[in-house]
């Protein structure tokens, strides 16, 4: 237990702002603490988690994605279009082509990063633009409704109904997120390949010398996050049951944060799956407490940033006065 | 001969590399493709859009150079706008005076720096990631933004703004003597200060330079509110241009800016850099939207060009090197 708390400091910590939280929320508020909220918070978060343990794999290996939200667009545009070739189709054919286009548009990213070695934040920032300049152009900025009827119609897997009468349900998307959340643990920590994965990101030049293919790497980190971004868009589209071109625009920077607070160093070799989808939730949690406290969502933005900065500032100076000597490499600058 | 060759290269600088090209590249293309693309009319055009990615491009030039990034700088914007929107309003509105424009702006560079400083100190004394920090700097400015304005224009200015945001001065749009007059601060404060120099070798390598008795913590923070107050004077532009403050104007410039930073052949770790190919490198990216416009292509396109634009650098900077090193092991 204790090693536990010793080498999981940030989970342990964000766990229990979350508890710290939760327990507020529970008394201040008659809503919060119930199966019900919790379930519609899963139900939420549940593409943003994708979306963000997909990126949590490409912070290990030591990049960094902007273009992922705009990527998913793409594919939400993609897919809507290829679906309609094939007159309708259904959820594996969905997530089949959804998966497929996710890979390939950030198996571009890789290739221009391993192949021209352009630094990724630069390479990400290039495709962003390519792909929400070319989306925006060849679709007018026009909105797809017509969709498929499996696509969106909502999937209840579990629903029961409470004492005093209100429902609570398990809906599909919260299905996929767990899909993909344990599917990404599996990866990064019980597969070689995973270890590579923070090996590299740690220290990309021992790692090549060390006998592992970076090329591979820069694929698996970069076509992990398109999958997921894939994935993630088609329950988007699901979830709102529109294609709407702008609509992820700017999601990359709420989830790049979301990622960084649950522990994920921008420079590699750190992050796990636990510490991203509790920072995920915790902006979620404080969100929806703010809702249901009455707080204007005008202010929810404000709110939420300021805690990530408060956050930060007290996580980064709290390491450095505990272990003075840790000050001396630190986490970046 | 070569002599000269070489004090044209050191004068010029590698950097300028990358946009001289790309600039004798899209003048040359759109020179053949389009006859009206030579005009005064284009380079007006430019001239008038320049001023507000070009300022906000500065704003973000700083903290690059120290190895960082600040994501808030289109919000800082629009924050140190309201502040102005707010005096202004406070004084009037249509009516207010000169007196009030000046304790406005005041005001709103203040406010500007303030948020840079806060940004500086978090990042040079808890060494947390510059794109963290900034990062929710921004989520925080866009709250404050919209939970204040209720995500709604502020208009209502003196109709002495207008010129400010689109008359001319002997031909020469306002906005874009600003703006020069900014890159030549610039320019001066990197070249000629010690704070400049200072930006640089803390982008080169922090702990070198705090071993070497400079006070990093100071340039960081220093850096930081400069560029703060950089957003501000672009905000004040863009207010008297739009002639209302709104959250969102020029949010779709934030990564513009940064692309604009990588094509001027800033080094996205810090430590090099300079302001004028930066600048080269803004003009290029307003050329090509003028061009792709007067053959008929819309915005969006221009965004998905510039993105390709600077792949293609990159991709060609690669080459170039790699040409480099061959060439030198053929020689030895």
């Amino acid at each position: 237990m204790r090693s536990f708390v010793r080498t999981h400091a940030t989970e342990v910590s964000l766990l229990a702002v979350i508890i710290a939280i939760s327990a507020v929320l529970s008394v201040s508020t008659a809503n919060f603490f119930s199966l019900g909220n919790a379930f519609d918070l899963l139900n939420i978060s549940s593409v943003n988690i994708i979306f963000a343990v997909g990126l949590l794999v490409v912070l290990i290996a030591g990049g960094i994605d902007i273009s992922f939200a705009v990527a998913a667009s793409v594919v939400q545009y993609g897919t809507a279009i290829a679906l309609g070739w094939i007159g309708g189709g259904g959820w594996i054919s969905g997530l089949l082509i959804a998966g497929s286009l996710g890979i390939l548009l950030g198996a571009i990213n890789a290739f221009l990063i391993h192949r021209f070695r352009v630094i990724s934040i630069v390479a990400t920032i290039s495709t962003f633009n390519i792909y929400f300049g070319l989306l925006m152009f060849f679709t007018k900025g026009v909105s797809i409704y017509d969709l498929p009827d499996w696509l969106t119609d909502r999937v209840i897997l579990f629903e029961h109904e409470m004492p005093d009468g209100t429902w609570i349900e398990i809906t599909l998307p919260v299905l996929v997120m767990v899909f993909c959340v344990v599917a990404t643990w599996v990866l990064i920590t019980r597969t070689t390949t995973g270890r590579q994965l923070y090996a590299f990101g740690d220290n990309p030049e021992g790692a090549r010398r060390f006998g592992i293919n970076i090329g591979a790497m820069q694929i698996i980190a970069f076509g992990w996050l398109g999958l997921m971004a894939g994935i993630g868009g088609l329950i988007q589209v699901h979830y709102a049951q529109e294609v709407v071109p702008n609509a992820l625009y700017g999601r990359e920077l709420d989830v790049l944060a979301a990622v960084v607070l649950g522990g994920a160093r921008l420079g590699g070799g750190k992050g796990s799956v636990f510490g991203c989808v509790l920072g995920v939730l915790l902006i979620s949690i404080t969100q929806n407490g703010l809702n249901l406290m009455g707080v204007s969502p005008f202010a929810f933005k404000m709110i939420i940033g300021a805690i990530i900065l408060i956050a930060i500032t007290l996580s980064n100076t709290g390491i450095e006065k505990l272990l003075p000597f840790v000050s001396q490499k630190g986490a970046g600058r | 001969m070569s002599a000269i060759v070489e004090r044209v290269k050191t004068l010029i600088g590698p950097e300028m590399a990358g946009p001289g090209l790309a600039f004798l590249a899209v003048v040359l293309v759109f020179g053949i493709a389009s006859p009206q693309f030579l005009s005064a009319a284009t380079f007006g055009s430019v001239a008038f859009q320049l001023p507000e990615l070009g300022l906000l491009t500065l704003a973000m030039l700083l903290p690059i150079l120290t190895g960082g990034l600040n994501l808030a700088i289109t919000f800082t914007a629009n924050i140190a706008g309201l502040t102005l929107a707010w005096v202004l309003q406070a004084n009037g509105g249509v009516d207010a005076g000169p007196g009030a424009f000046l304790l406005g702006s005041a005001l709103a560079i203040l406010v500007g720096a303030a948020s840079g400083v806060i940004m500086g100190l978090v990042i040079a004394f808890t060494r947390a990631h510059p794109i963290l920090v900034s990062l929710s700097m921004m989520i925080f400015l866009r709250g404050l933004g919209e939970f204040l304005t209720r995500g709604g224009d502020v208009s209502g200015f003196p109709a002495f703004l207008g010129p400010l945001g689109h008359g001319s001065f002997i031909g020469v749009p306002i906005p874009l003597i600003v703006f020069i007059v900014c890159v030549l601060a610039w320019n001066v404060l990197l070249t000629r200060t010690k704070l400049g120099f200072s930006t640089y070798i803390v982008g080169s390598n922090l702990e070198a330079t705090r071993y070497s008795g400079i006070n990093t913590r100071k340039v960081i923070v220093l850096v930081y509110a400069l560029s703060g107050a950089m957003c501000a004077i672009a905000g004040i532009i863009m207010l008297a241009r739009f002639n209302s403050v709104r959250i969102g104007h020029g949010e779709s410039y934030l990564l513009i800016t940064v692309l604009a930073c990588f094509l001027g052949g800033v080094n996205p770790f810090g430590g090099f850099g300079r302001v004028i190919p930066v600048f080269v490198a803004l003009v290029v990216l307003q050329l090509l939207s003028s061009g792709l416009n007067l053959i008929g292509a819309n915005q969006h396109l221009a965004t998905a060009v510039w993105g390709l634009l600077l792949a293609g650098v990159m991709v060609l900077r690669f080459v170039a090197t790699k040409f480099k090193i061959s060439f030198v092991r053929k020689e030895t």
